[in-house]
């Protein structure tokens, strides 16, 4: 399936996301993984609950108000069904352990300059790639 | 209160930045990591402009302030043994990411603009994080 290369928006929506994390940082003092705020959904007794919440609360209200204003973002699956269910587990289990994402390890944690961070995305980007490669091209002759 | 609001809007704009970048499409998120097929180097762009600008603003209120606004401490991460969980899980992590195409942050704000099957992988994904986490809470055999 065909993506449109999308450099402006691309890089506009990852500077957003940027200061997404920055903002919950000099206010709350708090890295932006998602990982992390899932906790909020699962641990509704913990302090950290609510303001987590909070967080999750406004990452799906933003599009979904942005939809409603007409804005078009761009979503296909190729994924789908079973095959997405098991990606779905495999992930969950894989960020509970790696303590973290593609948004906490990946964004934060780089920018912070984490060595466990470094190693968690070159590790998590690698296997990406081999198991999107295997899947697309491993079968071919 | 406060916390709450500033969370709700790191969240809103974290939320927006994800839409706008293509990083809640997973069609767009696996052509990254497809330069042999139907290459998107998007993926690139976002995910510079969202280290750069954290890299940036980070140096800045740490360089600024002992604490945050809202709260009495920074609280970051205070682990440091790069350890197999670590690299067991993160490998484990791409490979679910490989095969869906949706990770953590991009699925969350995915269920605001295309709940289907956003769902579905968010529900599965909820599945792992519990079976994870009940693992990790059952007592273990003492080696002495």
């Amino acid at each position: 399936m065909i993506t449109d290369f999308t450099p402006y928006s691309s890089l506009f929506g990852g500077v957003l996301i940027g200061l997404g994390a920055v903002i919950l940082m000099a206010f709350n003092g708090r890295i932006a993984g998602m990982t992390a705020m899932l906790g909020g959904v699962l641990e509704p007794k913990s302090p950290d609950s609510p303001w987590r919440l909070a967080f999750l609360a406004g990452a799906i209200t933003a599009p979904l108000i942005a939809t409603l204003l007409r804005a078009k973002f761009s979503f296909a699956s190729p994924t789908t069904g079973p095959l997405l269910a098991l990606g779905g587990l495999i992930v969950g289990i894989g960020v509970t352990y790696g303590s973290g994402c593609t948004s906490g390890h990946g964004v934060c944690g780089l920018a912070r300059l984490s060595p466990r961070s470094l190693v968690a995305t070159l590790t998590f980007m690698a296997t990406t790639f081999a198991t999107v490669t295997l899947i697309r091209h491993g079968f071919e002759g | 209160m406060n916390r709450i609001l500033s969370a709700l809007a790191a969240g809103l704009i974290f939320g927006l930045g994800i839409a706008i970048s293509g990083m809640g499409n997973p069609a767009k998120v696996l052509n990254f990591f497809d330069p042999l097929g139907t290459w998107d180097p998007s993926l690139a762009f976002v995910m510079g402009g969202a280290l750069t600008t954290a890299a940036i603003g980070y140096r800045v209120i740490f360089g600024r302030r002992q604490t945050p606004l809202f709260d009495t401490k920074f609280h970051l991460p205070t682990a440091r043994t790069i350890d197999a969980k670590l690299v067991g899980g993160s490998a484990l992590f791409g490979v679910g990411w490989g095969i869906s195409g949706f990770c953590p942050g991009g699925a969350i704000p995915a269920l605001g603009f295309a709940p289907w099957p956003t769902a579905l992988f968010l529900i599965s994904m909820g599945g792992g994080i519990l079976l994870a986490r009940w693992q990790q809470a059952l007592p273990r055999p003492k080696i002495a």
